[in-house]
């Protein structure tokens, strides 16, 4: 007993050592698999307001940006309008249509954390649970998909990037609607993503627009990028292309989440037959 | 001993707040990112107890994980980093010096030394801070270029703020 203990004191780096090893990778693990120690991330009160803070300051740098970003978007917007009306009173048996209109709800939200140069990107929004926003819905910017939220609190959400190795949208060519998936390529450039498991009959050109399925937690047709070479690395029985992203991620400042209001309607109904059984 | 504290207690947040606020968002071609807040571990006095040492290092990783998001991550990193120290220090110092020798910098130890002595512990941290992050082999090649690109440019900045505070001494 007295020489285990010596040698416990002659060697207690070591020992010490592990014990601090063992400790932090409990902590990495838990996090990484189940999100579990929230405590320890910038939703907390302390890490969130200094973010807040530091946010405020950096927002006046970059006024002018934000403001040709808006105006840029009130008049994509105010075309959506215009042509909205106009298909609505020229045809009004587009009953799908109006039925898609109601089915998604946008929440703004402001970033105020975010970053691009890691394997693993994580954005932190301003808003939580008390504007409405739940777990897996997902976030778009005025230019594209951004990513979906993975972690919420009462005045926080943290939103897992497309740039995160584990994010894989449904996506399909604008023109012939083929699908495919889309993820971040391996060289970790923040404006290339990679489409991959294309069916072979697709045809792709460079420059062909990329955009959400139907088949994604997306309304079907929001840009994520456009084709910049048709000959990525990898790929075995299908195309595999390589996409210039539509969203700048250096420079996200404002972002939109998306609200399926069928999923709720769903989600009840589910419930409901649980019940009956 | 009391000044031994203060002087480590700003250096801690000063590192994690530049850290924290200029140097994450910093990165040369996304494959160069620099780590300096590990310079706190690296300054630490000779004579600090290894209770101790490991703790501050396992609260540094903690503190800077909580602004990255990533639980566990840097706090595993720097532990590691201690340890690798610990080894360092007791192979290349010897123990009777430690009396004028208070702390490792680059003005009591040299240049040669304080060079080596960064490089290497920076090194290992970063090699297991990427492959940690990463967690698969396949991404070897990227990642081992990071590692590099991104310590130098680590150590570059530890050197540079050495000189700073060299010349600050002596004209004392």
């Amino acid at each position: 007993m007295r020489n285990l203990l010596i040698f416990i004191t002659k060697y207690n780096a070591f020992f010490l050592f592990l014990i601090f090893e063992i400790c932090s990778f409990v902590i990495y693990v838990k996090y990484n698999s189940f999100q579990k120690a929230s405590f320890i991330n910038s939703t907390n009160n302390v890490t969130g307001n200094l973010y807040d803070r530091a946010d405020e300051l950096k927002g006046y740098l970059t006024l002018r940006e934000v403001n040709d970003n808006l105006i840029r978007e009130n008049a994509r917007l105010r075309n959506q309008l215009k042509s909205s009306l106009y298909i609505d009173t020229v045809s009004k048996k587009m009953v799908i249509d109006t039925n898609y209109k109601q089915q998604y709800e946008y929440i703004s939200a402001k970033v105020i954390n975010n970053s691009v140069n890691r394997r693993n990107n994580y954005i932190t929004i301003d808003r939580g649970t008390n504007n409405g926003i739940a777990k897996g819905m997902g976030v778009t910017s005025d230019a594209g998909v951004v990513g979906k939220v993975i972690f919420v609190d009462k005045h926080m959400a943290i939103v897992q990037s497309l740039l995160h190795k584990d994010t894989r949208f449904s996506a399909m060519l604008a023109k012939n609607k083929e699908i495919g998936y889309l993820e971040w390529g391996e060289e970790m450039n923040p404006h290339k993503g990679l489409l991959i498991d294309v069916s072979n009959n697709a045809q792709p050109k460079v420059g062909e627009l990329v955009v959400t399925s139907d088949l994604s937690l997306f309304p079907a047709g929001i840009p994520l990028g456009k084709v910049s070479s048709l000959n990525a690395k990898g790929g075995g029985f299908f195309l595999n292309m390589e996409v210039n992203l539509a969203v700048d991620f250096s420079k996200l400042q404002y972002v939109y989440v998306i609200v399926n209001r069928f999923a709720k309607e769903q989600a009840g109904l589910e419930a409901q037959e649980k019940k009956d059984e | 001993m009391s000044r031994v504290i203060i002087i480590n207690l700003v250096r801690f947040i000063l590192l994690v707040f530049l850290q924290v606020f200029l140097l994450k968002n910093i990165s040369l071609y996304n494959l160069s990112t620099p780590y300096l807040y590990i310079l706190f571990v690296l300054l630490l006095p000779f004579e600090i107890p290894n209770v101790l040492l490991f703790l501050l290092a396992f609260i540094l990783g903690l503190t800077v994980d909580a602004f990255y998001d990533t639980p566990g991550l840097h706090a595993a990193s720097c532990v590691l980093l201690a340890f690798v120290r610990v080894l360092f220090i007791s192979i290349t110092v010897q123990k009777d010096g430690f009396d004028n020798e208070p702390e490792p910098t680059l003005s009591i130890m040299g240049f040669r030394w304080f060079l080596t002595y960064a490089l290497v512990l920076t090194l290992f941290h970063h090699f297991f801070l990427f492959n940690l992050e990463v967690f698969r082999f396949s991404e070897l090649e990227y990642t081992l270029t990071r590692l590099i690109l991104s310590s130098v440019f680590t150590v570059f900045l530890m050197l540079v703020s050495g000189l700073l505070f060299f010349r600050k001494k002596e004209r004392k």
